[in-house]
């Protein structure tokens, strides 16, 4: 096969990101770093989940570490991880040529299209917890599942007028068919110009899947995390409380009542819930429950943010 | 007469929904041109669909509907004129015919004189009525997922429309769906052609036009080059043959646009995974990756498979492709390796403790629960089924049933679930359980569907009915019954299995429904709603899989509904003389019988009430119907009691000359008493003699 390694000059891992962050700004979207509370996936950021919401357009794009802690294999599994990369771009109405635009994406990072099979096959995605759905299909290149695309038609529960279109790229799984390499390890992060030493992503987090991998299936102490889940929990049900009267309140305060701390403090909550998942302290009879009360947070947050940009919307009109 | 083509250009189409889409669309539009009289009724019409999009093409399109004449008649002329002048009667009649009151013709009709006028409708051009009614049936279309995607969400669509084609001739019809007007262009294979429009002139040219830009638009075409490259192909390989399987060439056909010699793959794996399962590997390479599977001259899986591609390439480009495809493949099977030697720490019979942590049904608790409950029952059937000298190893099934749920708790089973049971079964096997168990195991999901094999073993077939009446006595106890078109836990299927594997098993099991039914619930109402359940799904198994007339299954199980087998073998047997004019007149003599009975009832008369009436006092009509009946009633029963349904069937109809005199020759609601019970008594006791097989009086009988 050295004849079809020659042929691919293969992107590195951050040549990757750069060439499709590079191809979404000159689409218009916003670059926006990645969020820097733990999520299991790059819809669960707020530029994702709350932007969604309402009317107001949005192009925006970024690299989303996803942790899911019961995914994590102490390394050993050369295709499973406990944190991967997403980049997940965001655009809401979704342009015309939106295929289009997401195959031309893949010619910007090297993959020509006459060389290779790509199908769109029919992969509906939905987040319960979130309240949010949406139809769409899974990309296969070559048989290799690399692309979640997904028309938004649900989130919190309520529709979404206009609709979004979201591209998720698995980072990793991408990096490693270009490189052409059977291990996530073994896939080059960087390469050095001056010594040629080439960085490999097992260099950069083989330690964090190991390491966490052993925390949360053999550490994470099971009654402290119950403990976090049942204090973010009771802080986020507060401030939904408090958001009821958002209507009585002056404009300044509106403006910063902190729907979007209520948000983080949910998130919390769900990767708490990940976490006693992975340790096995969640029974199935209890699962059902935990989730639902996650659910309640998270759909009562985006109600709320909804509600906020309505009321913030409305009182602008009338100044 | 023009041509017509319609195309509606979407993005990628979900495969499983493509086939029914095509053909409600092109029922739809035939219907709606014979409705709107443009084409001749029966008017053939070709459809076409890829990924991308959906047409329809049909001939001889009227441009324009004919007129049509009405005839409308109004008042009287001695109403409409006065005195010569026209009344207000004839004004409004002359304003709703649109015509000038002069202009009213005058009839004759048997009543008299009256007013008329001959209404023209003008026909519409086709052009205005399909561009009027076309979007409705677009609308129509039913998908099982669809969504809204402008602003403002003016439609529902399976996917986001992209363009549309509407040619009558070489005219467009002008009208909008899914904010796309109608026009006559069209697009290319994605890769293989690229973005540039096809302008179409006239709608013959639609096929020709796509194939010059790579799409195959006829999906039958595609299936065809689809099986001949992978013949092709296939052939490369000494002795190889691609495993068959319809379900999987019919998504890939649906997953395509293009299909050549140069579109599949046949890739090969390292023979090391062949010592993972059979079912394992197939379910990976068919249920996860959409490969065909390659087996050798013995039937045995070879370490290839084969990709079918939604483009083309040269050999070298096929190389690239392969690669990829293949690497995929590795890392799958991988994935499989670890987990079937990951679940090896654990061996099954360690698991069972770990099913109290698996719901099966909130109410209904854990599978640790489940397993005790099926497990019973399971060996409760197995007890009646032994003393009626079936053959059962019990130990085996006790066994089987014990470990058959603790496959879930499997890694392998979480990341494949379809193959559970499978699964259970062969690490049972590699665990050295007996062959019995562990083939009770691997088919205790069996059958999965009405067209799916039965277990291959008595203990299987008892572990598969007890967990199936389990499951559905569960669900009924708790009210959750399946209504119309809902049943969120296939409890269809699961009773449909039970039917099946009573009326199939290799080795008969002498279960009945009720048995089933009664033990599988100690709650007397559940039982009942059970076993009319079960009944529904046997009439459903004889008109569905047994493709038993609905009057007949009816006439069957109105005789008798209890034993599988028998019912199916007396629908058989009805079924096979049903033809004859002897059976068909005695059928509708018992359905007078019934009805003469019922009347009488209504007046208080019973067939019950017998009275002595002497020999030289009775019709002889009646006296032969009685004698006949007699001599063949003996007949009957014992060719029933032999099962010889159809010769039983065959001596009842030999009735026919008596009970056709009989009703000719006799009125049975005489004015005697005596008489008229007489009568009714004996025809109380025909029905009675012979309703053992079916209940003739529901046999649908052309007189």
């Amino acid at each position: 096969m050295t004849a079809i390694s020659e042929r691919k000059r293969a992107l590195t891992f951050q040549e990757l990101l750069f060439r499709l962050q590079r191809f979404w700004a000159d689409q218009g979207c916003v670059l926006q770093q990645p969020y820097d509370v733990e999520v299991g996936a790059g819809t669960m950021s707020p530029d994702t989940f709350l932007r969604v919401l309402g009317p107001k357009p949005v192009r925006i794009a970024y690299a989303q570490p996803s942790r899911r802690p019961a995914d994590g294999r102490y390394g050993e599994n050369p295709n499973r991880l406990f944190r991967h990369t997403q980049l997940q771009v965001i655009l809401k109405p979704p342009p015309e040529r939106i295929q289009e635009l997401y195959l031309e994406s893949l010619e910007a990072i090297g993959i020509n299209l006459r060389e290779h099979d790509i199908k769109f096959e029919e992969d509906n995605w939905e987040w319960p917890v979130g309240g949010a759905w949406g139809v769409g299909w899974q990309v296969m290149l070559d048989g290799l599942e690399i692309t979640q695309f997904t028309y938004f038609q649900q989130c919190g529960g309520m529709d979404l007028d206009p609709i979004c279109g979201e591209i998720t790229y698995g980072l990793e799984r991408i990096a490693g068919f270009l490189q052409d390499v059977d291990s996530i390890y073994d896939i080059v992060w960087a390469i050095e110009p001056d010594t040629g030493r080439k960085v490999t992503y097992g260099e950069m987090r083989l330690a964090e899947e190991e390491q966490f991998s052993a925390y949360s299936f053999d550490y994470a102490e099971v009654p402290k995390l119950w403990e976090h889940l049942r204090l973010y929990e009771s802080e986020c049900l507060d401030l939904l409380e408090k958001s009821k009267n958002m209507d009585e309140m002056d404009s300044l305060t509106l403006t910063r009542f902190p729907v979007l701390g209520a948000y983080e403090l949910a998130l919390k909550c769900s990767h708490v819930f990940n976490l006693l998942d992975a340790r096995g302290a969640i029974s199935v009879t209890e699962r059902v429950g935990v989730m639902a009360r996650i659910r309640s947070l998270v759909v009562g947050v985006a109600k709320a943010h909804a509600a906020q940009g309505e009321l913030l919307t409305e009182r602008r009109a009338k100044v | 007469m023009a041509d017509f083509l319609f195309e509606i250009g979407l993005e990628e189409v979900p495969a499983r929904m493509i086939a029914d889409a095509e053909a409600e669309l092109k029922r739809r539009i035939l219907a709606l041109l014979e409705r709107e009289r443009l084409v001749e009724s029966g008017a053939t019409l070709n459809s076409f669909s890829t990924p991308r999009r959906m047409a329809v093409l049909i001939s001889n399109v009227a441009e324009r509907q004919q007129d049509t004449s009405e005839e409308l008649i109004g008042p009287s002329t001695k109403v409409a004129f006065k005195e010569g002048a026209a009344t207000p009667a004839a004004i409004a009649f002359a304003k709703k015919a649109g015509v000038a009151v002069e202009a009213l013709k005058t009839i004759v009709t048997p009543k008299g004189e009256y007013l008329a006028a001959t209404l023209i409708k003008t026909g519409r051009s086709a052009s205005a009525v399909i561009a009027d009614e076309l979007p409705k049936e677009l609308t129509s279309i039913y998908w099982a997922k669809s969504m809204y995607w402008r602003p403002g969400k003016p439609e529902r669509f399976v996917r986001p429309v992209r363009w549309m084609i509407a040619l009558l001739g070489e005219e467009i019809v002008p009208f909008e769906f899914g904010g796309k007007p109608a026009g006559r262009v069209t697009y290319g294979h994605r890769v293989l052609f690229g973005d540039a429009a096809i302008a179409i002139q006239t709608p013959s040219e639609y096929e020709a036009a796509l194939l010059d830009a790579y799409v195959i638009a006829d999906a039958e075409v595609r299936r065809h080059k689809i099986r001949k490259a992978l013949d092709r192909i296939t052939r490369t390989v000494d002795g190889a043959v691609w495993r068959e399987d319809h379900e999987l060439i019919d998504t890939l056909t649906h997953l395509t646009e293009w299909a050549s010699d140069q579109s599949v793959i046949l890739g090969s794996f390292e023979s090391q995974y062949l010592t993972l399962p059979e079912e394992v590997l197939v379910t990976v390479m068919r249920d996860h990756q959409k490969y065909l599977a390659v087996e050798g001259s013995s039937g045995k899986l070879q370490p290839n498979f084969l990709a079918v591609l939604n483009t083309e390439a040269d050999d070298d480009g096929l190389a690239l492709i392969r690669h990829g495809n293949e690497r995929v493949l590795r890392a799958r099977f991988n994935d499989a390796r670890f987990f079937w030697e990951f679940d090896q720490r654990i061996s099954l019979k360690d698991r069972v403790k770990l099913l109290e942590n698996v719901t099966f049904q909130k109410e209904l608790g854990s599978y640790a629960a489940k397993t005790t409950r099926v497990r019973e029952l399971a060996l409760g059937l197995a007890e009646l089924a032994i003393s009626r000298s079936c053959k059962v190893d019990g130990v085996a099934l006790d066994e089987a049933a014990t470990l058959a749920k603790t496959d879930l708790t499997a890694e392998l089973v979480k990341e494949f679930t379809e193959l559970q049971g499978i699964v259970g079964g062969l690490y049972a096997k590699a665990q050295g359980l007996s062959p019995v168990a562990s083939d009770a195991i691997y088919d205790q999901y069996l059958p999965g569907s009405m067209e799916d094999a039965v277990p291959r073993t008595v203990e299987g077939s008892l572990l598969s009915i007890a967990d199936k009446a389990d499951t559905i006595a569960g669900m009924f106890g708790l009210g959750m019954e399946p209504t119309g078109s809902k049943d969120p836990f296939a409890l269809r299927r699961a009773a449909n299995g039970i039917v099946k594997i009573l009326a199939e098993s290799s080795t008969p099991l002498p279960l009945t429904l009720s048995e089933v039914a009664g033990r599988a619930t100690a709650n007397e109402a559940v039982e009942v709603r059970v076993r009319q359940f079960l009944i529904e799904r046997l009439d459903f198994y004889l008109r569905e899989t047994r493709g038993q007339a609905y009057d007949v299954a009816k006439a069957v199980l109105a005789a008798g509904s209890d034993n599988v087998r028998d019912a199916v073998a007396r629908a058989e047997a009805v079924t096979a003389v049903r033809g004859s004019a002897d059976f068909e007149a005695v059928s509708a003599a018992f359905k007078r019988m019934k009805n003469i009975l019922a009347q009488a009832k209504e007046k208080g008369y019973s067939g019950a009430d017998s009275a002595v009436v002497a020999a030289d006092e009775t019709h002889r009509a009646q006296l032969d119907l009685q004698n006949a009946a007699e001599s063949v009633r003996e007949k009957v029963l014992a060719l029933r009691s032999q099962h010889s349904y159809i010769a039983s069937l065959e001596a009842v109809a030999t009735l026919r000359p008596q009970v056709d005199a009989f009703f000719d020759q006799v009125m049975i609601m005489d004015p005697d008493d005596r008489i008229r019970k007489s009568r009714l008594a004996l025809l109380a006791s025909i029905i009675r003699s012979f309703s053992g097989i079916a209940d003739f009086s529901e046999i649908v009988t052309a007189g």
